[in-house]
């Protein structure tokens, strides 16, 4: 199992997602930088949180555009797990691998705060070793995190099982209370909490850590 | 020759920049104003090109890169200077 953490100009949760791949699971990862054209034998494709480009003109409209976008992309559609967290999960919406757009939070604030999640669906990857309901604990740090789609997209993905979080109680406006979500093949997660952020009980949650587990161990 | 760009968020997408800018108008006595929308305006400048080509570039910037087609939509004019 080898882990890749795509770092743009701007990233900031990259060091957080190595750290925990690397020191708290003990498995081998590589920071790619995104001028990149390549990316093979990873197993897992981590798009990590921050302000790339500075969040200009869109948060992850410009990254979306970054040469190793385009590998991101082949992976995913080759069925290698990608996990987009927060800047990542805009990211991963500008590239077009997910559905929707996030716009900003309904009051206009950044919110930097601890939140509840739960768990609305349990078949992926990322996801399959959590009960269905499961609260999870972890941060938020976001402007623009209010997911948005129309409604057809919506119903969609909760038909369809797409929905992988939901916030307990709703922050940011998001449509559906949805807080994270899947691609159609179910192996592409973008979120906007950070479950990085929430890896070792010293940072007052280890909820997080679950996620990176279930992917790497049901690789 | 110039794009004058102009963005803004579809009609029915929440616009809380807009919405909190309308009530500080409004607080600060400009009643007859209402649905304020905050958008973004965009100007670049061409290489020699044709006003047609001008349009059909500045058309693709647009649905590629400039505008996210799921919440905000673009109108633009091409200025001969």
């Amino acid at each position: 199992m080898r882990a890749a953490i795509i770092v743009f100009p701007g990233s900031n949760c990259d060091h957080d997602a190595y750290y925990v791949i690397r020191k708290v699971l003990n498995k081998d990862v590589d920071f790619i930088w995104h001028k990149e054209g390549s990316l093979t034998n990873y197993d897992f494709i981590l798009v990590p949180g921050g302000f790339s480009y500075g969040d200009y003109l869109r948060a992850g409209a410009i990254a979306r555009f970054s040469p190793i976008m385009e590998e991101v992309i082949r992976c995913a559609n080759k069925g290698i797990s990608v996990m987009g967290i927060c800047n990542g999960f805009q990211i991963l919406i500008e590239s077009g691998l997910l559905p929707g757009a996030l716009i900003n939070n309904k009051n206009v604030k950044f919110l930097s705060q601890n939140i509840t999640l739960k768990v609305a669906s349990t078949n992926s990857i990322f996801t399959q070793d959590f009960k269905k309901g499961q609260n999870l604990d972890m941060p938020i740090a976001h402007r623009q995190g209010n997911f948005f789609a129309s409604e057809d997209v919506v119903k969609k993905l909760q038909d369809d099982d797409q929905i992988a979080f939901i916030y307990d109680e709703n922050p940011n406006g998001s449509m559906g209370d949805i807080a994270g979500i899947f691609n159609e093949n179910r192996n592409v997660l973008g979120m906007m909490p950070h479950p990085e952020r929430a890896a070792e009980s010293i940072l007052g949650s280890s909820d997080g850590l679950a996620i990176f587990e279930s992917v790497i161990e049901n690789m | 020759m110039r794009a004058k760009i102009y963005i803004r968020y579809k009609d029915g997408i929440l616009d809380p920049q807009g919405t909190t800018v309308g009530h500080a108008l409004n607080s600060m006595g400009y009643d007859a104003i209402h649905d304020v929308s905050v958008g973004k305006f965009i100007e670049m400048n061409f290489n020699d090109v044709t006003k047609e080509e001008a349009e059909r570039l500045t058309d693709e910037s647009c649905r590629k890169l400039l505008s996210n087609p799921n919440t905000e939509s673009y109108k633009f004019e091409i200025v001969e200077d």
